[in-house]
């Protein structure tokens, strides 16, 4: 193996291996590896600092990094399981599932999988928790996934049940067991406007302030969550919106989107067909169809 | 250096980063600066504000991309999807040169997203110039690579961090984004003399150079980009560009990010020096009036 492999190797073992509780590098690792000797065995010391401790550095850079990048993502996760447990879960999280992306912005994309698979980690207060994830992995992808050119409206005019219509690919729909929209635009409105990267040091871990949730009570919502002059918003639907928007995007043709729609649907049969012209209306007016 | 095959023949001047909170300032108030580093993944994304603003800027403004994880020095390959990403990115901002730093941050496709120091080997050496050379090949466009500040040498180095810059860009033939902080504070951490290292530079592949402030603590210091420029990086910056001429010049500043008009202030700070060089030296003066 190249020499220069297997330093990069030892060393990104190093650094990525989380901290202790006191935000320090462990004498022993979890698999019983002395980083003493290892850092002993990679690092030059200097005349005043050991090699252990020149090591120790970048393994607390590395972690503040990604706590404060996570932590502006997942605010309402924070507010919702608090301080403590959300240190537990992010330093679990971040571990078992390292960046494999060269932008910081992807960090979460496997929260919601692994959540479900560690719910020790938000007992309580599950489906809570998962609904927020939910939402706040929506809301990262829907600000900045791509726009596509809009469906003419003569275009929109000639279509036939037979039709298929495309969505726009910052699009997200959601189908929630409690109403956190309400509950993140709370918790993101104080807590200000997203970092991004960048190629300073930290001198120390950012503390960020935890906004404790009330007892929210159970709702199921559907929503969308989309964009607007750039900026994300949350907007409610009905049983009826949701379902025609997820068979449309799972490319099913109008007619078919439709019949999914209505299926089990309280809505008297002489509204229906109003209700299409006013959901169509409203969705290509907020430029949802491309072509 | 003025205009030459590793700036794209440009003559920019004096620049600072384009960061989130001057956003607004900018856009409204059309501020005269001579140009705009953008760190390119926050703008290698399908779409939204952050590419709305960048083309805006791009209307009005000379943009040049400055890239944190390209890792030049790490031994696994780069993913085939950043490269593609810069590549669309490159094209939209059409930026003169691109440059990314001198170290390694990912290893078996895991992001540190941290800019480690290298070891200074000749595996090395080898390893990161042909990395060089082929994201300028895939890119099409002039890369420079800038020297990091680090807070740990390792045992199996070769030679001097110098050596091994000049080594790098000498087989890569490409050019360099010399931060004098970064020098600074690795002399601090590493007990050398910075102007040894500023001095064994190639002179003529400095493209850009880069000013910052940090913060210095009890035992070492640390690259944090948070306060103005201190005096001894403003004397490195002095000599690099009596040695390199007039260099575009740029000023980070990425914590605790005053308003914009003191952060441009602080970076027009260069132009004494710049004016400086751009001006025939004094004692040439003297010597033709003899
Ligand atoms: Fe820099």
């Amino acid at each position: 193996m190249s020499g220069l492999l297997e330093l990069q190797r030892r060393v990104a073992a190093a650094v990525m291996h989380p901290l202790t509780r006191q935000e320090t590098m462990p004498r022993r690792r979890k698999d019983g590896a002395s980083n003493q000797s290892e850092a002993d065995a990679i690092i030059k010391p200097n005349d005043r600092l050991s090699s252990f401790e020149r090591l120790e550095i970048y393994n607390r850079q590395y972690w503040f990094r990604l706590y404060s990048c996570f932590e502006e993502d997942f605010p309402g996760l924070m507010a919702i399981v608090g301080r403590k447990k959300f240190d537990a879960l992010m330093r679990a999280y971040l571990t078992e599932i390292p960046s494999t992306s060269f932008s910081l912005r992807n960090l979460g994309s496997q929260l919601e999988h692994w959540l479900r698979e560690h719910v020790e980690f938000i007992e309580a207060r599950t489906e809570l928790a998962l609904d927020m994830v939910r939402i706040e992995w929506a809301h990262i992808e829907a600000f900045d996934s791509a726009a596509e050119p809009l469906l003419d409206p003569d275009d929109l005019a000639s279509v036939n049940e037979d039709s298929h219509l495309h969505l726009q690919p910052y699009l997200r729909l959601l189908k929630l067991h409690y109403p956190v929209d309400d509950l993140i635009i709370e918790v993101r409105s104080e807590s200000g406007s997203s970092d991004s990267s960048s190629n300073n040091a930290s001198v120390a871990r950012k503390r960020r302030t935890v906004h404790r949730v009330a007892q929210l009570e159970p709702e199921d919502i559907h929503l969308a969550v989309h964009r607007h002059d750039n900026a994300v918003y949350y907007k409610q639907l009905g049983r009826e919106d949701y379902q025609l928007l997820s068979a449309l995007i799972a490319g099913e043709s109008i007619g078919t989107a439709i019949d999914s729609a209505f299926e089990g649907s309280a809505l008297p049969e002489d509204e229906r067909v109003p209700f299409l012209q006013t959901a169509f209306q409203t969705w290509a007016s907020l430029g949802w169809f491309i072509k | 250096m003025p205009a030459n095959r590793f700036n794209g023949f440009t003559e920019y001047g004096v620049g600072i980063g384009l960061r989130i909170p001057h956003y607004r300032h900018i856009l409204s108030r059309k501020p005269v600066v001579d140009w705009f580093e953008i760190i390119s993944e926050n703008y290698m994304v399908d779409g939204g504000r952050p590419l709305e603003v960048l083309d805006q800027i791009l209307e009005q403004y000379n943009v040049v991309q400055h890239g944190v994880s390209m890792y030049f020095g790490s031994a696994s390959a780069p993913d085939p999807e950043h490269l593609k990403r810069l590549k669309r990115l490159v094209k939209r901002t059409k930026t003169p040169w691109l440059s990314d730093h001198l170290c390694w941050g990912s290893v078996d496709g895991r992001y540190t997203h941290d800019l480690l120091p290298m070891p200074y080997t000749w595996e090395a050496v080898k390893v990161t110039a042909e990395r060089i050379r082929h994201v300028q090949d895939f890119l099409e466009i002039p890369v420079v690579v800038e020297n990091v500040s680090s807070y740990a040498e390792y045992h199996v180095s070769e030679m001097t961090e110098w050596e091994f810059l000049n080594e790098v860009v000498e087989r890569a033939d490409c050019g360099i984004l010399l931060d004098v902080n970064n020098i600074y504070v690795s002399s601090q951490n590493h007990s050398f003399d910075p102007f040894t290292y500023v001095n064994a530079v190639p002179a003529d592949r400095i493209a850009q150079i880069h000013i910052a402030g940090h913060s210095k603590f009890e035992k070492y210091i640390l690259d944090t980009h948070d306060h103005p420029v201190l005096e001894p990086v403003w004397q490195l910056y002095a000599r690099t560009i009596e040695r390199a001429g007039p260099t575009a010049t740029l000023l980070e500043w990425d914590d605790n990010i005053p308003s914009f008009e003191d952060v441009h202030a602080e970076a027009l700070k260069a132009n004494q020096f710049l004016h400086a060089a751009a001006k025939p030296a004094a004692p040439e003066f003297a010597e033709v009036a003899k």
